[in-house]
């Protein structure tokens, strides 16, 4: 059962996920792929709100860009996206956030960045490939292992992104333990 | 809030969302049932065919595929170069994907983004025994496009902020405040649903006929 706190937070992050859409990608010198801040806002979400709200939230997220509008980093939304090679990916954002949410919660990671980044990693990173290569290669034709290794180009921009949503996390559970207490 | 749609008087545009997805969904699933190039290029040609009934150029609509036929093109032409695979099957199955992802982005641009998110409602309303909530699910797809602006301001403010300070592109320095601002968002926003008389426990009935009129 959400409470009106609950519905209200689902819908902060979802929007939150969609502002970040906004920023235009970080180049970071020493990778070959800039970084976006979109799931950062997935890990964040898991890592803040707990495995229902953060499923919720971005569950919203997916109906929007899914109801056409044009969410995702670069202006990009519509059905046609989630149908695509890079379908999977968007649409394990529910499961990852409920993944690291649960973590999160399962080993009391609030105040411990070393666990939020695990939390983080397997979430954030685990489920999100978890889907999203195996749909690649069914999308594209491809083989599975080539798949994966494509997608590798990403993997240390996500180490990144984990590691700063953990830090940032750790600092807002911090600053309001109470803030984010189930209602 | 604007969507990817783009205004044309067509019956595309006209036909119901439900019609539109319910159809798009029903040629995915006969196209990846029915192997071979014959289905693929009945399907092709009713990509074509609703372009031109909607009256809508094709820019657009190669602009949203833009980024999907780039990857489809690299992974074919990876194909092709590495072997292992028949290229002929490579070429198929990106130019079914490739299909349906017109056929999609054609719903997506024919159709508001209120018909898409009232049709939603309608179908949130099929998941009730398993545990959906309609009305609560309709409120956070309204609330939340409520929000994208407002939360997209709040980071404009915050970057503006630090660039006077001198602060480029420190993702740590964003996100902090930008969550706490959001957090403290969200006890005001709460209330003043509740203020308006929002009960999570029992959520109100839908208006009548006559209110919506």
């Amino acid at each position: 059962m959400l409470s009106t706190k609950d519905l209200v937070l689902s819908a902060l992050f979802a929007a939150i996920v969609a502002a970040l859409g906004l920023l235009p990608p970080i180049p970071l010198g020493f990778l070959p792929v800039p970084i976006t801040a979109q799931t950062l806002g997935v890990m964040l979400a898991g890592a803040l709100l707990g495995p229902k709200r953060a499923a919720v939230a971005m569950a919203v997220f997916v109906l929007l860009v899914a109801a056409g509008l044009p969410l995702l980093s670069g202006g990009r939304g519509g059905i046609g996206v989630i149908m695509g090679p890079t379908g999977g990916f968007l649409l394990s954002w529910p499961l990852a956030a409920a993944v690291v949410g649960f973590l999160t919660d399962r080993f009391d990671g609030a105040g411990r960045p070393l666990l939020l980044f695990a939390a983080c990693v397997l979430g954030g990173i685990g489920v999100v490939y978890g889907v999203g290569i195996p749909w690649l290669a069914l999308v594209a034709g491809m083989d599975p292992m080539k798949a994966a290794t494509g997608t590798m180009a990403f993997l240390p921009g996500d180490v990144i992104k984990a590691g700063v949503a953990a830090f940032v996390a750790a600092g807002v559970r911090r600053a309001h333990p109470t803030l984010l207490a189930r209602g | 809030m604007l969507g990817l749609y783009l205004h044309r008087d067509s019956p595309v545009h006209a036909a119901p969302a439900g019609a539109k997805l319910g159809g798009l969904l029903l040629v995915a699933v006969l196209l990846l049932a029915l192997p071979g190039w014959g289905p693929l290029a009945v399907a092709g040609l009713l990509g074509v065919g609703l372009l031109s009934a909607a009256r809508l150029p094709a820019g657009p609509v190669l602009r949203q595929m833009r980024p999907v036929l780039v990857i489809l093109l690299l992974f074919f032409s990876a194909q092709a170069l590495l072997g292992g695979v028949d290229w002929r099957e490579g070429l198929m199955a990106a130019g079914r994907f490739g299909v349906l992802v017109w056929l999609a982005t054609l719903v997506t641009l024919t159709t508001r983004v209120s018909d898409m998110v009232e049709l939603f409602e309608r179908l949130f309303a099929v998941l009730r025994p398993v545990g959906v909530n309609p009305e609560k699910a309709a409120l956070l797809l309204a609330l939340t496009i409520r929000l994208i602006p407002m939360v997209g301001e709040q980071l404009s403010d915050i970057r503006m902020a630090q660039r006077a300070r001198g602060v480029e592109r420190h993702i740590l320095s964003l996100f902090v405040p930008l969550l706490v601002k959001v957090l403290s968002m969200a006890d005001d926003l709460a209330a003043a649903l509740e203020a308006r008389g929002y009960d999570a426990a029992e959520p109100r009935t839908p208006p009548s006929e006559n209110e919506r009129a």
